[in-house]
């Protein structure tokens, strides 16, 4: 268990090494402090679209920080420049830390353009959630979408990202889609760049 | 030899977060808003730049009579760690660099500190003025 024995103590964060990653927590501890953010923040709104927002933003405030943290220890110090790049980041390095695998699947918007849409059978946030009836097409995975918000944004890819559930034959548990909408002009630099 | 050398980290819509005059050059003055003047015309230049390039540090990339601006983008691009000097040591520079975004990680993570905010911490002052000592 973290601080257990042999931590050694440092008088302020900036003297303490940073982790060199590979730690793991217990599921249960995260699905308990998880499932309390989530009360959490249902008791402060009224209405399903508020909470939604809520979780993004506790999300989007990893995300930041995942940025800079993972940029520096798994790659080397190297940015992303390219859209391609950041979404591959997303989808293997970023899923890989934070939730153990690389996500299930990236895909191309077949619609529009601008659309990119990361899937996952069961994701981890949403492992022991059941979403009442009359709570409409709430989906606890507005926290992963903000995670994953929150790493592009900073990266200087804004988009808008929102997390859906995708009804899968022959399967009881829906899948969750992760769907990634850019700005007009990541798009435009995209193209200028070539 | 006194050399001048002035470090900032900016922010989200160039709002500085931390500034420092870390050389060893009587002070003067004018010169701190000399300083910032120089650093503020040259992020048009690296914001340019920061797209051409995956790698963090973009060496010199603006000069203003014998003073040269060095940059480092961090992962977040619009973090920037600027450093205004008069010396020619690119080595130096990028290890200063690297061991200050080591550092403003760390504050990063602080769940308390909010990001865009100013670094108030005076253990972070201490520490780049330790190393700009050592590296500049």
């Amino acid at each position: 268990m973290i601080g257990a024995g042999k931590m050694k103590q440092y008088t302020n964060v900036l003297d303490k090494p940073l982790s060199k990653g590979r730690q793991e927590v217990s599921l249960s501890g995260f699905a308990y402090l998880f499932s309390e953010l989530v009360q959490y923040n249902q008791t402060q709104v009224d209405n399903i679209g508020e909470l939604e927002r809520r979780l993004e933003d506790a999300g989007y405030a990893v995300g930041v920080r995942v940025l800079e943290l993972l940029c520096h220890r798994e790659k080397g110090n190297r940015r992303e420049t390219r859209l391609l790049g950041i979404l591959s980041f997303v989808h293997s390095t970023v899923w890989k830390v934070l939730f153990g695998k690389v996500a299930d699947s990236l895909e191309k918007g077949t619609e529009h353009e601008d659309e990119y849409m990361i899937s996952e059978k069961e994701l981890l946030v949403n492992r022991f959630i059941s979403v009442p009836k009359d709570m409409g097409s709430f989906n606890c995975g507005a926290f992963v979408a903000g995670i994953v918000r929150g790493v592009l944004d900073n990266a200087g890819f804004p988009a808008v990202v929102t997390a859906h559930f995708v009804p899968v034959d022959g399967q009881q548990r829906p899948r969750t889609t992760i769907l990634i909408k850019f700005a007009e002009e990541v798009l435009r630099r995209e193209a200028r760049l070539g | 030899m006194a050399s001048t050398a002035c470090f900032m980290i900016i922010s989200k819509n160039d709002i500085p977060i931390y500034e420092a005059e870390v050389g060893t050059a009587p002070k003067k003055e004018e010169a701190a808003h000399q300083h910032q003047f120089i650093l503020h015309a040259a992020l048009d230049v690296v914001q340019d730049l920061a797209w051409t390039t995956s790698a963090m540090f973009l060496k010199a990339i603006d000069r203003f009579n014998d003073l040269v601006v060095s940059v480092y983008v961090t992962a977040a691009i619009h973090t920037r760690l600027m450093l205004l000097h008069d010396s020619r040591n690119d080595d130096g520079i990028k290890s200063f660099f690297q061991e200050v975004h080591e550092l403003y990680i760390k504050t990063l993570l602080n769940p308390l500190y909010l990001p865009g905010s100013r670094v108030t911490s005076s253990h972070f002052d201490t520490k780049v003025r330790a190393l700009a000592r050592r590296y500049l």
